[in-house]
């Protein structure tokens, strides 16, 4: 990298990471401001772990990431298959469409049309309380599933179809088809939609304020609703430790990818060399 | 990425999901677990936290030695009464216990929204102290139980105001600290100020009388920091912004996060602001009768003291307010800034504080709002 | 070859389409619907326009920096500031992610991978708390005029001014405008770069006759991934602004507070339908000028 894009780098970098440092020292501030700091604690970390109703937040926001993970990715998967080998133009179109409208409408105008729908529906079955961990979990998993797919797509798109009919012909039974030669094709793709699905659900504030109910408060909503009185440093605590956790997690996953990498570059050496050393002798004869 | 670290990180996803959540509310729900669903103000209990008393809890292990049951509360919280009231009012929630202001609940009483409380379960009700019993928004005393009470008062920094401008709510029209004051950011507190300001009734229906409140806000808009919620904490603390008004407890607050070069100051004008937060029972409540008894529980002594101390704001408790631990704990200065001498505290309350208004009203005031927030 | 080959038969992926097919029907459509429906009904639920109308005629009076006192359409006024300060962060987001996309997509594999890493980090914190920091940092006795002071520079005044909640959307948005473009840039082809430099071009022409042309599909889906988030966002205003310039997001979940549902609803109708022409005319602007008109 030339110096000048080193230094543009690490000035973008610089802004995205300012207010993370100010979370992170300020989580060890003495007082509960923001602006003023007054001495060197630990103790808004011990509390962190002390305060039930915050862990158990940042517990539901987790289960609810995960499940509309997990569901975008078996749906969107299924999807995707079923899209690619679409051969009706108006059914295709119509699909893009469908998939394209959670990721162009703004999250208020998604959280609020749910918000609408649940409500209504609620009425007319007579419930007490139309929004709860379900409703949630309909709408994280309606805002995820477009990502899952367009990430899953293309890589069948890429995919050689004479591959699937290679392992069919030669015996392999449809499911035995599907996870020998479709699934590690896509997997790239259904990890990436995995991770975007995750990193979406887990931040959303939007649409979660409004499906939310019954008691099933994530962290942004118990965040929002300091309002009245100040957000305690705690929340400062467990951002800096969300951010070590992440950061921890995303930087194994680099060294392990690069060791397979490695893994997977000397295996081609060798099998070059392998080869060559294959040529020479025939080569030699 | 590689799969078996996928592997890896999606069962720690998992086993971190069910351990936090465990302590929680989706998982450790067996047959016999009564559910309870409180909503609340955020940060609005005592909640275990710099070594209180954690409520919640205290509740849950204290019902299952009395009653050998079982209870799980699921406590949430909302943002504000308008909040709470709309996300009920829509049908989309139930709960069994709320907590919002005198107003909210006159509004929830008048439209329905409330289930009569049957005070045998809440014997604790006869700690509630005189003056806070028959007031307007529940004159029978069949709805409601008051949790918290105060005023609002304005907080300036002596370091830059003039002891010469302090008294009254002029102090926050004053174009001298231009740029240095803040307003509420909800409607109804801010019309609020406005209106005590110039003396005039907080509860009119007279159209004329909050137009003029909202061209008082259009004025001071220009002299505005801005339109602050719970952000004053910070602004006042760091000498940011030097005028603001706020509830009183929070003034302690903020006077001991304060940096060294600011000396906030409080006092309460003539005509503030009076106003109750009270525990009640909506009508989809599912289980009303342990409803009751959480209610009670909170009037007893301990989780009351706590309660007290941990939202800084006064109680109506009379165990609270007489116990010399609590006296102790908030200090002389705070006991008077919290319980400040009056001389009848129901004829002030019912002279100053907000009331429900009509829809029609409301929906006024609202577009005025708007107004006052595009100037 | 033929498909019947294949021992899954067409039916197979039909069947595959179904769920999807009537998720969204259910939880895609079906709520849109709603949102059109309540915009067009008052409390009980009878026909009416006014709501829709409402949004386009009611009027209030403003203090103009004068002092006179000047009327103004409310909605379509906040409306007006909502697009030009989400096309100004986008602009920004634009010119200031364009380079690191492009750095990122042109560095060896490692730092690429890292570079990702670090874009996508803040993105997991929230983003109520990241917001909340930028308080500290802006404010005028904050991080950023400390760092000012001390490199003997006199301070600005940001919080509380627009600049404030363009700084706050561009940087939460940011990573949605940097991933298209740098994904986009990794698939182009290197003989093709070659190729342009055997032609003659410099390095400067080789970016503008074929990088940037071929990685107009990445620009597109990032500025609609930045733009349309931050019409609609309602919470940075709040608190970047000082609460001082509403937005359409604030407006629709104020009235969502006040419980005024219909009217939201038709805030929320209204600006779907200016979102899709918007985003209609973008694809349309964007396509033109760099494919000369002709769709690839």
């Amino acid at each position: 990298m030339k110096t000048s894009a080193k230094i543009y780098s690490g000035l973008i970098f610089a802004f995205l990471f300012a207010p993370i440092v100010v979370l992170l020292v300020f989580s060890f501030n003495e007082s509960h401001s923001l602006s003023v700091f007054s001495g060197f604690t630990l103790s808004w970390y011990v509390e962190l772990f002390k305060d039930s109703a915050t862990l158990e937040a940042v517990g539901n926001s987790l289960l609810l990431a995960t499940c509309a993970t997990a569901i975008s990715v078996v749906v969107g998967t299924i999807t995707a298959l079923g899209i690619d080998r679409l051969r009706s133009r108006w059914y295709r179109a119509a699909m893009n469409t469908v998939t394209n409208i959670p990721m162009t409408n703004p999250d208020i105008i998604t959280g609020i049309s749910l918000m609408l729908m649940f409500v209504f529906a609620g009425r007319m079955l007579g419930t007490s309380s139309s929004l709860n961990f379900w409703t949630m979990l309909l709408a994280h998993v309606s805002f995820c599933l477009p990502y899952v797919i367009l990430q899953v797509l293309p890589k069948l798109q890429q995919m050689d179809n004479s591959l699937l009919e290679a392992a069919m012909d030669l015996g392999c039974t449809p499911m035995r088809g599907f996870f020998k030669v479709e699934l590690p094709e896509m997997m790239p793709g259904i990890v990436n939609g995995a991770i975007m699905a995750f990193t979406l659900s887990l931040d959303d504030f939007v649409i979660s304020y409004f499906t939310n109910g019954n008691g099933f408060d994530t962290l942004p909503i118990r965040i929002y609703s300091m309002t009245k009185k100040t957000v305690t440093p705690k929340m400062y605590a467990l951002a800096t430790i969300i951010f070590f956790v992440t950061l921890g997690l995303l930087l194994i996953n680099n060294v392990v990818d690069n060791d397979d990498a490695k893994q997977l570059r000397e295996q081609k050496k060798k099998h070059r060399k392998h080869r060559r050393a294959k040529l020479n002798s025939g080569a030699e004869n | 990425m590689n799969k078996k670290f996928l592997a890896v990180l999606l069962a720690l996803v998992l086993a971190l999901c069910i351990s936090l959540a465990g302590c929680g509310s989706v998982a450790g729900i067996t047959g016999d677990t009564l559910v309870l669903n409180v909503y609340n103000w955020g940060e609005y209990i005592s909640d275990g936290s710099e070594d209180s008393f954690d409520t919640i809890h205290e509740f849950e292990a204290w019902y299952l030695e009395n009653y050998g049951q079982p209870v799980k509360v699921n406590y949430s919280t909302f943002a504000s009464n308008e909040d709470m009231y709309s996300k009920i009012a829509s049908g989309a929630v139930s709960y069994d216990v709320l907590i919002p202001s005198d107003y909210m609940v006159e509004r929830m009483r008048q439209e329905g929204m409330l289930a009569p409380l049957n005070f045998d379960n809440i014997p604790n009700y006869k700690n509630i102290d005189d003056g806070f019993k028959g007031l307007y928004y529940d004159p029978e005393n069949e709805y409601s139980v008051p949790y918290t009470y105060g005023m609002v008062g304005v907080i300036y920094d002596a370091n830059v105001v003039d002891e010469a401008d302090v008294g009254d709510w002029d102090l926050l029209w004053n174009e001298k600290y231009k740029n240095k004051i803040l307003q509420f950011n909800n409607s109804r507190d801010a019309f609020g100020i406005a209106l005590y300001k110039e003396g005039m009734d907080v509860n009119t229906t007279d159209h004329a009388v909050w137009d003029k409140a909202c061209d008082d806000l259009i004025e001071q808009h220009h002299l505005l920091y801005g339109l602050v919620m719970d952000e004053i904490f910070n602004l006042m603390e760091s000498g940011e912004a030097a005028i603001g008004s706020y509830y009183a407890g929070d003034y302690l607050t903020m006077r001991d996060a304060q940096a060294s070069d600011v000396d906030l100051q409080f006092y309460y004008p003539e005509r503030t602001n009076l106003y109750i937060d009270a525990m009640c029972i909506p009508t989809c409540a599912q289980h009303k009768e342990l409803a009751e008894i959480f209610i009670n529980y909170m009037l007893s002594e301990e989780p009351a003291v706590a309660n007290a101390e941990y939202t800084g704001y006064a109680s109506p408790n009379r165990v609270v307010y007489e116990s010399e631990q609590y006296q102790e704990d908030m200090g002389e200065e705070a006991m008077e800034i919290l319980y400040p001498e009056m001389d009848d505290f129901s004829e002030m309350y019912n002279q100053y504080a907000y009331r429900n208004l009509d829809v029609e009203t409301l929906h006024y005031i609202n577009d005025l709002w708007e107004n006052v927030k595009i100037n | 070859m033929k498909r019947n080959s294949v021992k899954r038969t067409p039916t197979f992926y039909k069947a595959a389409l179904v769920p999807y097919s009537i998720w969204s029907i259910l939880f895609v459509l079906v709520p849109l619907l709603f949102v059109a429906y309540y915009a067009f009904t008052d409390n009980n639920f009878a026909f009416t326009t006014q709501n829709i109308t409402r949004f386009f005629t009611a009027t209030s009076t403003i203090r103009s920096d004068s002092g006179a006192m000047v009327e103004v359409h409310t909605y379509l006024l906040v409306f007006w500031r909502s697009v030009r300060l989400a096309m100004i962060s986008t602009l920004v987001c634009l010119l200031l992610g364009y380079p690191i996309a492009y750095i990122m997509a042109r560095a060896p594999e490692r730092t690429q991978k890292t570079m990702v890493t670090l874009i996508m980090i803040p993105m997991w914190m929230n983003f109520l708390i990241r917001t909340y920091a930028w308080m500290t940092i802006l404010q005028d006795k904050g991080i950023f005029n400390g760092l000012l002071k001390m490199l003997g520079l006199p301070p600005v005044h940001i919080i509380g001014t627009e600049a404030a909640v363009v700084i706050g959307m561009v940087y939460d948005y940011f990573p949605y405008m940097v991933l298209p473009i740098y994904s986009i840039i990794c698939k182009i082809d290197n003989n093709l770069l070659e190729a342009a430099r055997d032609l003659g071009c410099g390095s400067l022409s080789v970016l503008r006759r074929v990088v940037i042309p071929l990685s107009m599909p990445g620009v597109i889906s990032g500025i609609t991934m930045v733009l349309i988030p931050s019409i609609s966002t309602f919470y940075i205003s709040q608190k970047l602004g000082n609460g001082k310039f509403l937005l359409i997001g604030d407006v629709i979940e104020g009235q969502y507070v006040a419980n005024n549902l219909h009217f939201a609803a038709a805030i929320a109708f209204v600006l779907m339908l200016i979102l899709l022409a918007l985003m209609a005319l973008v694809k349309y602007v964007t396509v033109r000028s760099v494919y000369g008109g002709k769709t690839k």
